[in-house]
């Protein structure tokens, strides 16, 4: 098939960006979206024109590298699936594909399709973990039994590759899927108790401070993300942000 | 031994580590704080090291080329991670799970590195259970494990399919802790360029800052390379775009052994080939091969058909198809080891009998288990004589719960319902056995750098077993390497910072950019691509999945003119000061076509056929791999001489003194 590429171009963070149009033949349905994209890209380098750069790594849907917001949606018209795992065959002969970075504040372009998603790093850095030292003399894993439905809620929120689609899905650019997804994974297993209350404070504060907006439930980060996480992680940490700010 | 010596502490097997931690030199906790150690790639490994060091007191910097820890290819891995836990009262033991990855990788690996890995792998489940990784649990709260191949035990644990995934981010969460503590300083899309020697020592890196392009220098009292292995030298491969070998490859230059390079995995359910645009396979994880059945036609002309399109593969019955595996080996059947399990997908498709338009691809059928599974469930939800239909929905829902995710992925990508007709799979290359040689305290053979996971070779022999990468790359980072590099720095307690104003770090640096330089003023028209997809058909079909004299001989020759041609030819658009990834993939190729010459140099060297290593020369009348104990029950260790090609041949001869060695036999 034949397409029409409308793809933005920005040579580094400081410059201005703008869309670029180019035709592309010859794609195939078997192809994924990034090929199809490596494709256009052998073609500029033959021409000796620069490539479009684009974040990418694994391609099997869970590095959450890829990003892109393709035809106005993130990783595109697809359900459950990272662009990596986007194939043509979701497209026809004759369209126009629209290719942005993930647009939020918190989200600065580095080149091209790149963007800086370090803030997510930083919210991580901020409470995302359990406080418990390497020493290989820790009490047997089957020392806590642990009820299977929370395992695997608490799996269910973990799977979250930290793409940042939820945040590019929102129209107030809000990170409250992500930063909910860990601390609902934490606060369904018994391990993560002891450190709830400065967990969720410390790691919504954060999420504040790296300019992500607010949440109005609208809910769109949870049909755009690839992995399915629940808006329901939403409400639970609420809950317990409320509950530890009543803890004091 | 010449150069070459393992350190492996004397003493009964059972006993060596023990006591070798007993022996060796501690540096006390206010010392550790003058101390700074370099971790470079941040995946299982990596990640565990960097969090474990901090976690001691060392000041750690990390680097990766991703632009978070959290993205290492570690993320990938699906099925599990073994560990000699013995909850399912099934006999296992540390001494089972060392005897089980001896014999799996046909006696190619050492003895105490394996011994050890066993005996830290009950830590690690402790370890991440106490992280908070949600690993799978039965209704009784309990963990859960499941079987892998090449073993008579169920000692895998696991997370739907993504464990990997939820292993690497308690590591990354671990590592969180000791960034915001300000320990760790995660150096995120940074690649290492260069290792920096002084006195002999490895004393830093030169790094490139992939978003500004900017050249710098890094040093500290030691170097941890946890890179990862080289399974892109094929160019398809299940690894993530951007792995690579160009740490390890410039440790290599710099006077790091590279060992048993040709021993590499090629991994028996991938998702096959679709064409030529195709820029990397996906696995599908072994965990599948408990319940699905693998199979072919058993007449030509029915395979032709499916070929064709004439034919469904459901049309066939029971009696036309050839399990080949079950046939072959009866008592492992489909859960043959990954060797054995690829080299018979190979051998039906080569006859003739592989099922998809390329004629590469074998069936991985599960009928039987949506059956078995539905008929249990009928009778234990009380459903009284079910129907056909309503076993097999309940059958399909067990399989989802299983292995959904999987099953969704292949629906994605190949267009068709696996639930409904069987998968079609064909081998691909998925890991690296080989690496960088090290000692039992993982040091490589330069002073102060250190190997670890997939970037080191010594626990996998000739042939990993599945669910065993996770759980080597967690037990050098979180229990292996944090002490042993320990003895090493202890002599460096009074050394102070390291500059970066030597003369060492200033020649690193210019070499680095001598050689951007050159890449950049290639004068031809094809691209980086362009050459890693022909080195990678040179590797594929001559140093692939069987390898003979004559082919060898010839991927040397042609990958050392590839070489030629690239380096005076290559086209990379932009500018070296910038972002810029033609550059960054350049960089890597060029290291994996000096890799690929030596991978060809030490296949032809090894004369035998073992685990990955098939040597067409060397097979039993059956086509079963014909090892040679009496002449290459070494470990081959390369030092670099120049052009990879005249590399010189250290071996490290192999000591079996706790298992008797025999015919690897899965019948």
């Amino acid at each position: 098939m034949k397409l029409n590429l409308k793809i933005w171009r920005q040579k580094d963070a400081n410059s201005k960006g703008k869309m670029v149009e180019y035709t592309l033949d010859g794609v195939e349905g078997d192809m994924s979206f990034l090929e199809m994209l490596d494709i256009l890209n052998e073609e500029l380098i033959t021409k000796g024109e620069e490539p479009v750069e684009f974040d990418h790594d694994c391609r099997e849907g869970i590095c959450g590298t890829c990003s892109l917001q393709i035809n106005g949606e993130p990783h595109g018209p697809d359900r459950l699936v990272t662009t990596c795992q986007l194939h043509m065959r979701k497209f026809n002969d004759g369209d126009t594909i629209v290719i942005e970075p993930f647009r939020a504040k918190a989200f600065p372009v580095i080149k091209d399709l790149i963007v800086d998603r370090s803030s997510f790093d930083r919210i991580q850095q901020a409470g995302g973990f359990i406080s418990v030292n390497t020493s290989g003399n820790t009490v047997d894993a089957n020392a806590i039994p642990i009820d299977k439905h929370d395992a695997d809620a608490a799996m269910d929120a973990a799977t979250c590759i930290g793409c940042g689609a939820c945040v590019a899905a929102c129209k107030n650019a809000s990170a409250m899927l992500f930063t909910s997804a860990k601390v609902s994974q934490f606060a369904l297993l018994p391990q993560g108790q002891v450190e709830a209350t400065d967990r969720v404070q410390n790691m919504v504060r954060q999420m504040d401070l790296e300019g992500f907006g607010n949440c109005t439930n609208t809910g769109a980060c949870e049909v755009e993300c690839p992995k399915g996480i629940s808006l329901e992680n939403i409400a639970r940490m609420n809950r317990e942000y409320l509950a530890a700010n009543m803890k004091g | 031994m010449g150069v070459l010596d393992s350190k492996v502490p004397e003493g009964p097997l059972a006993d060596k580590w023990t006591k070798h931690k007993n022996d060796i030199n501690l540096v006390n906790p206010a010392n550790k704080r003058n101390i700074d150690i370099i971790v470079v790639g941040t995946g299982l490994a990596g990640g565990s090291a960097a969090a474990t060091l901090a976690e001691l007191g060392y000041n750690v910097k990390t680097f990766c080329y991703q632009d978070s820890p959290r993205r290492a290819h570690s993320i990938a891995a699906q099925g599990g991670i073994n560990a000699a836990k013995n909850y399912q009262g099934d006999g296992d033991s540390p001494y089972r799970l060392f005897y089980d990855t001896i014999k799996g990788g046909d006696y190619r690996s050492r003895e105490a590195n394996v011994y050890r890995l066993a005996q830290e792998s009950v830590n690690i489940i402790d370890q991440c259970v106490a992280q908070g990784v949600p690993f799978a649990r039965e209704y009784g709260g309990l963990l859960d494990n499941r079987s892998f191949g090449g073993v008579l035990v169920s000692r895998t644990f696991y997370a739907k399919g993504q464990t990997g995934q939820q292993l690497l981010l308690g590591a990354y969460s671990a590592m969180n802790r000791q960034i915001n503590r300000g320990k760790i300083k995660s150096m995120n899309r940074h690649e290492m360029m260069d290792l920096v020697l002084v006195d002999g020592k490895a004393r830093g890196i030169i790094a490139r800052d992939l978003v500004s392009g900017e050249i710098q220098r890094h040093s500290a009292h030691a170097v941890v390379l946890a890179t990862g292995g080289y399974g892109n030298v094929f160019f398809l491969s299940t690894n993530a775009m951007g792995s690579n070998v160009m740490a390890a490859w410039r440790a290599h230059k710099r006077g790091a052994f590279m060992a048993n390079p040709c021993f590499t995995q090629i991994h028996p359910t991938c998702i096959p080939v679709s064409g030529e645009h195709q820029s990397k396979l996906t696995l599908m994880s072994e965990s599948l091969r408990n319940d699905g059945r693998i199979w072919v036609p058993k007449r030509k002309e029915d395979a032709i058909a499916i070929r064709e399109g004439k034919l469904k593969p459901t049309q066939l019955a029971e009696e036309e198809r050839d399990y080949y595996l079950e046939r072959r080996y009866p008592a492992f059947g489909n859960l043959v080891p990954r060797d054995v399990a690829s080299r018979a997908a190979k051998e039906r498709c080569d006859a003739g009998f592989g099922v998809n338009k390329t004629g590469e691809a074998v069936y991985l059928d599960f009928s039987a288990a949506i059956k078995r599974y539905g008929k249990e469930k009928a009778l234990t939800s009380g459903i009284k004589g079910a129907d056909e239909a309503t076993i097999i929905k309940l059958g399909e829902e067990i399989i989802e719960a299983k292995y959904g995710n999987l099953f969704q992925m292949y629906e994605k990508i190949v267009d068709e319902n696996p639930y409904k007709t069987p998968m079609m799979i064909y081998p691909a290359v998925h890991y690296t056995m080989g690496g960088l040689w090290v000692d039992y305290n993982l040091q490589t053979t330069i002073p102060g750098c250190y190997a670890a996971g997939e970037a080191n070779f010594s626990d996998h022999g000739a042939n990993r077993l599945g669910a065993s990468a996770l759980m080597q790359g967690l037990a050098d980072g979180y229990f292996v390497l944090p002490y042993t590099i320990g003895d090493y720095l202890s002599d460096d307690i009074r050394t102070g910072p390291i500059s970066t104003d030597s003369p060492e770090f200033e020649a690193a640096e210019k070499d680095v950019r001598d050689r951007m330089e050159k890449l950049m003023s290639g004068k031809g028209e094809h691209s980086v691509d362009y050459y890693h997809k022909r080195l990678g058909k040179i590797m594929w079909n001559k140093c692939g999945m069987s390898r003979n004299e004559k082919e060898l001989k010839e991927a040397i020759a042609e990958i050392s003119e590839l070489r030629k041609d690239f380096w005076e030819n290559v086209k990379i658009p932009g500018d070296s000061n910038a972002k810029n990834q033609e550059l960054e993939k350049a960089g890597r190729v060029a290291d994996f076509l000096e890799l690929g010459e030596l991978f060809a140099k030490d296949a032809l060297t090894r004369k035998e056929s073992c685990g990955g290593h098939f040597r067409e020369e060397y097979q039993t009348p059956e086509g079963e791999a014909l090892r040679d104990d009496k002449n290459f029950k070494f470990v081959s260790a390369w030092e670099y001489k120049g052009e990879p090609k005249d590399a010189k041949l250290h071996k490290e001869t192999l000591k079996y003194e706790n298992i008797e060695l025999k015919t690897r036999s899965y019948k």
